[in-house]
Formats: C-alpha cells, sequence, structure tokens
C-alpha cells in the first residue's frame, strides 16, 4: 500500500471553503523511459484520482505520464457538514489506494 | 617535405572523415538502441485539443496557468490552476485541462470539478521535456471553453535520462 498524505483542516466552519491537499508516493514510471539495456520501462501510472465527501463525488483528476512522481494535487470544497472525506487513487497494474479523514463542520 | 605535408593532409583528411562516420553510425545506433517514441507535436496538441473540446470555440481569458517562465528541473513543476468563476450551482467550471506541446504526449492532468468546489484552483506538479508552450483550458458549466497559455524555458529535462 503506498504511502498517502492527506492535508484537510479538522474543523471548519459550514459554507467556508476548505483546502484539500494530497500526496502519494508512487513512482508515475512513464513508460517512455529507456533502461540499460535500451528498451524502454513499461509504464506504471495512476491513471485516475476522485474524492468524495460523504459519498458524494466532489472532485476527478485524470493523470498522465506527464505527471510528477509522487502526485501531489491540492483543491477545495465548501465545507457543508460533518462526515468524512475519502480519497481513491487507481491505476495501471491494479493499483489502488484509498484514504479517508473526517471533519467536523460546525 | 611537400610529399609529407601532402600525407599529413590526407591522414588528417581521412581522419576527419572517419571520425564523422564513426560519429554519424554511433547517433544512429543511439538511435536505433533508444527508440524515443514520436514526441508530440504543435498539431498532436491541437488534435488532443480537439478532442476536448469538439468543435467549440477556444475563448483566451477567465482561466489562469501560473508556472514558473524559468524551470530549473523538468521533473517536477508547481503548476497552479485558476478559473474566474462565482461557483455556484448554475456557474460553475465543470473541468480544466493542461496540454504541453512537446512532452511525448500531449495531455497532461485532466480535472473535473463541481459547484461544490467554492473555488476554482487546483495545483499539482507535472513533468515537462523541453522548453515549450504549456496551455490551459477550462469548461465552463455553459459549455464555454477558455484557455491560457504559457511558454516556458526548462533547463533540466524530464523523461530523457535512463533508469
Amino acid at each position: 500500500m503506498a504511502r498517502a498524505l492527506i492535508n484537510v483542516p479538522p474543523k471548519a466552519k459550514r459554507g467556508d471553503v476548505i483546502e484539500i491537499k494530497t500526496l502519494i508516493s508512487h513512482v508515475m514510471e512513464t513508460g517512455f523511459r529507456p533502461d540499460n539495456t535500451g528498451k524502454p520501462v513499461p509504464r506504471d501510472i495512476i491513471t485516475e484520482f476522485v474524492c468524495k465527501y460523504n459519498g458524494d463525488e466532489i472532485f476527478r483528476a485524470e493523470l498522465f505520464p506527464a505527471v510528477a512522481a509522487n502526485p501531489f494535487i491540492a483543491f477545495s470544497t465548501v465545507a457543508t457538514e460533518s462526515g468524512t472525506l475519502s480519497f481513491e487513487w487507481t491505476g495501471d497494474n491494479g493499483f489502488v489506494a484509498s484514504e479517508s479523514v473526517s471533519i467536523t463542520v460546525e | 617535405m611537400t610529399r609529407d605535408k601532402d600525407n599529413l593532409r590526407t591522414t588528417r583528411r581521412r581522419f576527419l572523415l572517419e571520425a564523422t562516420g564513426l560519429g554519424g553510425a554511433a547517433a544512429i545506433g543511439l538511435l536505433a538502441v533508444t527508440t524515443r517514441p514520436a514526441w508530440s507535436t504543435p498539431a498532436s496538441m491541437r488534435a488532443a485539443i480537439r478532442q476536448v473540446v469538439g468543435d467549440a470555440v477556444v475563448n483566451k481569458g477567465r482561466v489562469k496557468l501560473d508556472l514558473p517562465p524559468l524551470i530549473e528541473n523538468g521533473n517536477a513543476v508547481a503548476v497552479t490552476l485558476s478559473c474566474e468563476s462565482p461557483m455556484t450551482a448554475e456557474d460553475y467550471v465543470k473541468a480544466m485541462y493542461v496540454f504541453t506541446e512537446k512532452n511525448p504526449q500531449p495531455n497532461v492532468v485532466s480535472l473535473y470539478l463541481g459547484p461544490r468546489a467554492g473555488r476554482a484552483t487546483v495545483a499539482t506538479r507535472i513533468r515537462l521535456a523541453d522548453s515549450q508552450k504549456v496551455i490551459a483550458i477550462a469548461q465552463m458549466s455553459d459549455g464555454s471553453f477558455w484557455s491560457d497559455e504559457v511558454e516556458v524555458i526548462v533547463t533540466l529535462a524530464a523523461c530523457l535520462e535512463g533508469v
């Protein structure tokens, strides 16, 4: 399981725009780099990232080989209700990682 | 003496000829070994953009692509995309895309937002293979497309080194 770092404010006022920062460890091998025999190293990247707020999708990203290793994505959402934010990354070779954090909205 | 000089000249010439021949052979060998895939071109970037926008007109403005104009290391370039939008249920940014001219593939990242984003700002890190033009395109909820482009200089390119 890849290590993921999530930064979400633990508490927020209702209606506030909060920033969500995510970072996951992954090589993001492009498939264009040659190894020492000259053959290109097979592609191994994260292709999709989804963020859900209490089950509703609020943000989705489609990633290509041009995204840097250890993909960092920062985005924002409106704090509507207390609950959980769940994050899921899927990629090549059956890569799946998920993480969730709870948020208290006052 | 003249003969000697002549000899010297021919050998030097031959040497140069052979050297260039060798260099050429080495270059061909290198090309054959690395089997570099076709790099994207401005044309393939336009094709990739067309695939996203279809026949719609792409206007300049509203979206802002923020990345440094001079990049030391193309392996991780911080990019911020932001878009002027009230982000209400009626008027919001639906998606934002990033394209490059000279990376192996024109697509970089596609981001899908909704009215719940609150603010149309997304930050990420990308790879850039060469000094080139980077284009951001935003799609609004009313179906209009807006773009911004930045010309960047990359000192150390990504994706070129072997393992």
